[in-house]
C-alpha cells in the first residue's frame, strides 16, 4: 500500500471540510472494497476520510409512508438482521446476508458498496429494482440517475452518499449465481411488485453494470409467475464475457436467475 | 503517523503507527502477536480474523486506525489461563486441524458463529458460515465436527446453568 494519511470525523460537515481541504481524498467507510484495492495499488488516496463512526449516517428507520431508509454507513449484517427489513423488504434482507462472507458484511456498507457501483455488486440491483433513492450531503437522485455505468454514477467530487430510502413494495426477491471462487454475482437478479407493477434488475451481467429488464417487467405484469419469463433474456451483445463465462452464457443465467427470483417472491 | 489507541485480549495499548498499517501487522509486528495468521492477504482466506467489539473481522483489510478505540481479541486471548476455550478443546477433540495454518481464524469464527446464532449450530449452517474461511489442507469434515461439539457443549453449558 502507498503511504496515505488518516482522518477519522464525526460529522458529514467535518467530512465535507476534510475531503474538499485533502489532494485526492477518498471516502473510507467499511473499507472492504477500498483497502483491498489500497493495498494491490490500483488505489492510492492521498487521504482517507473515515467515516464509520459518523452517527447520523448510521441506522435504519421505517418512515411514515412504509419506506425504509437506511444510513450509508449502515453494514451489510445489520440490513440482513433488521426486523423491519426482513418484514417488509425480505429480498433485501437476503441480498445482504449474501454479500461475501460473514466478515465483510461486518464491515462492509450500504453506501460503499452503492458509490462504488461495481458491476458485480449486489446492492445496485436492490436500489434500481425497488426505484430507491440515494440521497448525499448536495442533493438525491433516483437510483435511475444514479449509476451511470461500471463502477461510474452521478455523484460529484467528494459527495458523501448520507442515506438510501428504498419505497414499499408487495413482493421482493434476489436470486444470484455467485462466482464459485470470488462469490461476487456472476448474473443476480432483483425482483419487486411494486405499488406502480413489477420491476426487475439485474447485476453481475451486464457491460455497462446494473440493467432494468422492462420485457421482463412487461411479462410479469400480465402474469406474476416464473413461467410468464419464458425465454426472455438480455442481448448477449451487452453481457460480459470472461474466462468464467460467455456472454450467451451469461445472457441464459439473467432468466434462470429471473424465474427463480421470482419464484422465491 | 496514526495515534492507536486500543484494548488486545484485555490489556490497554497506546501506540503510534504509520497511517497505512494494517490491524493484523499492528498485532503481529508491533505487539509481537504471531498467532493472528497472513494467508492470502487479498481477504479470502479468514487466518487473519479477530474479534473487534464482539464481531469476527478480518485484521487484513482494516487498518489499525480503523481498530482505534476498540476492544481486540486475538486468538492468544481467548483461553482462560491453561484452560482452553471450548473451541479449542473440541479442535483438538475432533482432530480439526491438520497444518493449523488456518486454525486461529477458523476458531475465531467459530466463536463468532455460535454467539451470534446460538448453541446447537447444524451442519448446513456451518458450512456456510464458513464462507470465509478456507483450509488449504482441505480439512474441512472435521473442522465443522469440531464447531458442531462445541455448540452442542455450549448447548448443554447453557441447559445445566437454566
Amino acid at each position: 500500500m502507498y503511504e496515505t494519511s488518516y482522518n477519522r470525523v464525526s460529522s458529514v460537515t467535518e467530512a465535507a471540510t476534510a475531503l474538499d481541504a485533502a489532494d485526492d481524498p477518498k471516502i473510507l467507510a467499511g473499507g472492504q472494497t477500498l483497502i483491498p484495492t489500497m493495498k494491490q495499488r490500483l488505489a492510492a488516496p492521498s487521504e482517507l476520510v473515515d467515516i464509520r463512526q459518523v452517527d447520523e449516517l448510521h441506522g435504519i428507520s421505517m418512515q411514515a409512508d412504509g419506506a425504509i431508509r437506511i444510513g450509508a454507513t449502515t453494514t451489510h449484517a445489520e440490513v440482513a438482521a433488521n426486523a423491519d427489513v426482513r418484514a417488509q423488504l425480505p429480498g433485501l434482507a437476503s441480498l445482504a446476508g449474501h454479500i461475501g462472507d460473514p466478515h465483510v458484511r461486518y464491515m462492509g456498507t450500504i453506501g460503499g458498496s452503492l458509490a462504488n457501483n461495481d458491476p458485480a455488486a449486489d446492492y445496485p440491483a436492490a436500489a434500481l429494482a425497488l426505484g430507491a433513492t440515494i440521497t448525499t450531503n448536495k442533493g438525491s437522485y433516483s437510483a435511475e440517475e444514479f449509476f451511470t455505468g461500471m463502477f461510474e454514477t452521478a455523484l460529484q467530487e467528494n459527495e458523501i452518499v448520507t442515506a438510501v430510502t428504498f419505497p414499499v413494495a408487495q413482493r421482493t426477491a434476489y436470486a444470484k449465481f455467485p462466482n464459485p471462487a470470488s462469490r461476487y454475482a456472476m448474473a443476480g437478479v432483483f425482483v419487486a411488485q411494486t405499488p406502480s407493477g413489477p420491476r426487475v434488475a439485474v447485476t453481475g451481467a451486464g457491460q455497462e453494470g446494473v440493467f432494468r429488464m422492462p420485457a421482463m417487467e412487461a411479462a410479469l405484469a400480465e402474469n406474476w409467475a416464473a413461467d410468464s419469463l419464458g425465454s426472455i433474456q438480455p442481448d448477449a451483445q451487452d453481457m460480459l464475457a470472461d474466462i468464467h463465462g460467455s456472454a450467451e452464457y451469461r445472457a441464459n443465467l439473467v432468466n434462470v436467475m429471473a424465474k427463480r427470483a421470482v419464484a422465491a417472491a | 503517523m496514526a495515534n492507536v489507541n486500543l484494548t488486545i485480549n484485555g490489556k490497554a495499548v497506546s501506540a503510534e503507527t504509520d497511517d497505512r498499517t494494517l490491524l493484523v501487522e499492528f498485532i503481529r509486528e508491533h505487539q509481537g502477536l504471531t498467532g493472528t495468521h497472513v494467508g492470502c492477504d487479498t481477504s479470502q482466506c479468514g487466518a487473519c480474523l479477530v474479534l473487534m467489539d464482539g464481531k469476527a473481522i478480518k485484521s487484513c483489510s482494516t487498518l489499525a486506525a480503523q481498530a482505534s478505540g476498540s476492544s481486540i481479541i486475538t486468538i492468544e486471548g481467548i483461553a482462560t489461563g491453561a484452560e482452553l476455550h471450548p473451541v479449542q478443546r473440541a479442535f483438538k477433540e475432533n482432530h480439526g486441524l491438520q497444518c493449523g495454518f488456518c486454525t486461529p481464524g477458523m476458531v475465531i469464527a467459530a466463536i463468532d458463529m455460535i454467539e451470534r446464532l446460538g448453541p446447537d449450530l447444524d451442519e448446513p449452517t456451518i458450512r456456510k458460515e464458513l464462507e470465509g474461511n478456507i483450509c488449504r489442507c482441505t480439512g474441512y469434515h472435521n473442522i465443522v465436527k469440531a464447531i458442531k461439539a462445541a455448540s452442542m457443549q455450549m448447548a448443554t453449558q447453557l441447559e445445566a446453568a437454566e
